[in-house]
């Protein structure tokens, strides 16, 4: 992305952000002299997928702000969700799908509201040979493949579901796995043919397998919502943190991963 | 402070009853924690779904193929280990017991790499026509692999304690090995081979790591009630609960109506 689009790309993200300009303006790397700095740790729950963007954008953010400090944990959405209802002390919660966080929302657990900062979309997964050359979703239908989905109960799968429904097609899975990680490992170690997965999955696992676009996909995009959480003794770091993920430089590192811009 | 009764020595410090019973509630607690999540009034409608139903099924019949396996591949493995003396026994026993400390998920990878399709014995077995991976045969293996060790410790701890003097004076009379196996071994030490037996079923209806790597997870053919469970996690807590204590409730039935403390009954029996 040029200069000029970057920075139009970062007007339109301020704007349509909920949280104050002062965090984004702090964002844009000027010196905030309205407030102080936020300072303290704070511990981020984030999706599995995640975990590549995050880590990096959380290093950066800590370069950033010196005297704080951010700390990781991945997980499946659900369990995360689980977690911190049952007290885990999480102060921001980013989900892979707007399910889990309205299920923290009920909890009373969110601050604010939640923001969408990515989405993802699925795409067909292959061992990197592509030993049945597969090209297209239609091609998964053929009763020969062994393909490999996620259970309609995880995210993943219902992405999956209403994408057989929209291009009116039926798969024939021989496993329902209740991860993405599984499906790869599946299709990885050439167990399977074929799986259906997230784009940003394909790109983390590198050579390892070899991803193929499907038009149909658009029919289902995955949005990621993320908030600070209600019980955080330290919101002001974390939304701090929120407005690094919504920024040019969080939206940078996740487009990079294979994240898509978020649906206004 | 003395008490005796039929068995022997049974006094125990009176102190030592406290820490038992933190021990025990150690195990019990969280049990009742989570009978106190189960929602009763959907409890039927959750453990007789279809869902359900597939899973407790096919978690029975495949446990039960499991424990037979361990059973073929266990009696001989435990007595080459008990009365055996070749080179490399020691060995032998810390490979065959691995299973018990391994993180199962590692033993479904290494399953996946011996039987899968790209696995060291994959490409033969698909020559043949067979194929694992997906199968319910997958799940059995995954099972017996982890169960294994469960029945060759029960039993090799049996044969050692009834030691070898009845079956030397078989063979002084004239019986031969394989009738001394037979008649006198086998007899002697099928109290500890049925909890072996019993222990290898209660650990096949857990196993999850191991199954969910090597075997997938499609209702009737893979899913079994742990990986359910799981599953449902993900959507409905209160499922997931019901179904948690059909697997305890199993559990604890089979343990108590076959498995008996190891007092060396068969030693006993044996001597009449």
């Amino acid at each position: 992305m040029n200069r000029l689009g970057r920075s139009a790309a970062a007007l339109f993200i301020c704007a349509a952000l909920t949280v104050s300009l002062a965090s984004c303006a702090a964002e844009t790397n000027t010196p905030d002299t309205s407030i102080s700095g936020p300072t303290g740790e704070i511990t981020v729950f984030a999706a599995a997928s995640l975990n590549g963007p995050f880590t990096e954008l959380a290093a950066d953010f800590e370069a950033q702000h010196p005297g704080t400090e951010i700390k990781l944990s991945f997980a499946g959405s659900s369990d995360l969700v689980t977690q911190i209802i049952a007290g885990a002390p999480a102060d921001v919660f980013a989900s892979a799908d707007e399910r889990n966080m309205t299920k923290l929302a009920d909890a009373d657990l969110v601050a604010g509201t939640p923001i969408d900062f990515a989405t993802n979309t699925l795409q067909i997964v292959v061992p990197p040979a592509n030993p049945a050359e597969v090209s297209s979703l239609a091609d998964l239908t053929k009763p020969e493949l062994k393909v490999v989905i996620c259970a309609p109960q995880v995210p993943c799968g219902a992405a999956t579901k209403t994408i057989e429904e929209a291009a009116r097609l039926v798969l024939t899975p021989v496993s329902e796995e209740s991860s993405v990680t599984d499906v790869l490992g599946k299709v990885r170690s050439g167990e399977a043919d074929a799986g259906l997965v997230y784009v940003t999955d394909v790109l983390a696992a590198g050579d390892q397998v070899k991803g193929i676009e499907f038009p149909e996909s658009s029919a289902a995009v995955n949005s990621y919502p993320i908030a600070t959480v209600g019980t955080s003794s330290n919101q002001k770091l974390a939304d701090a943190f929120i407005a690094s993920v919504t920024g040019p430089e969080g939206q940078k590192m996740l487009s990079a991963a294979g994240f898509g811009t978020p649906r206004s | 402070m003395f008490r005796r009764s039929g068995s022997g020595y049974t006094a125990v410090p009176r102190w030592l009853y406290v820490f038992a019973a933190v021990g025990a509630l150690f195990v019990i607690l969280p049990l009742l924690g989570m009978v106190a999540k189960v929602n009763w009034s959907e409890f039927i409608p959750l453990i007789t779904s279809e869902a359900s139903l597939a899973a407790l099924g096919l978690s029975l019949r495949t446990s039960a193929a499991s424990t037979a396996l361990c059973i073929i591949l266990g009696v001989p493995l435990a007595l080459v280990l008990a009365r055996g003396n070749f080179r490399g026994q020691r060995l032998l026993r810390a490979f065959v017991l691995l299973p018990l400390v391994l993180p199962p998920v590692v033993g479904g990878i290494a399953l996946l790499y011996t039987f899968g399709r790209q696995g060291l014995l994959g490409s033969s077995l698909e020559m043949a026509g067979i194929q694992i991976a997906f199968s319910t045969v997958a799940v059995v293996l995954a099972q017996t692999f982890v169960a294994l060790p469960f029945l060759v410790v029960s039993l090799e701890g049996a044969l050692r304690t009834a030691g070898g003097r009845y079956e030397a004076v078989a063979a002084t009379l004239g019986a031969r090995p394989t009738t001394v196996l037979r008649r006198v071994t086998l007899p002697m030490v099928l109290p500890g081979l049925a909890s072996g037996a019993v222990l290898s079923f209660a650990r096949s209806l857990g196993e999850f790591g191991a199954t969910l790597t090597f075997a997938g997870s499609l209702q009737g053919v893979t899913r079994t009630l742990p990986l359910e469970i799981y599953l449902q996690r993900e959507t409905d807590a209160d499922a997931a609960v019901a179904l948690s204590l059909v697997l305890v409730a199993v559990a604890v039935i089979v343990v108590a109506l076959s498995y008996r403390s190891p007092r060396l009954p068969h030693l006993a029996r044996a001597t009449r």
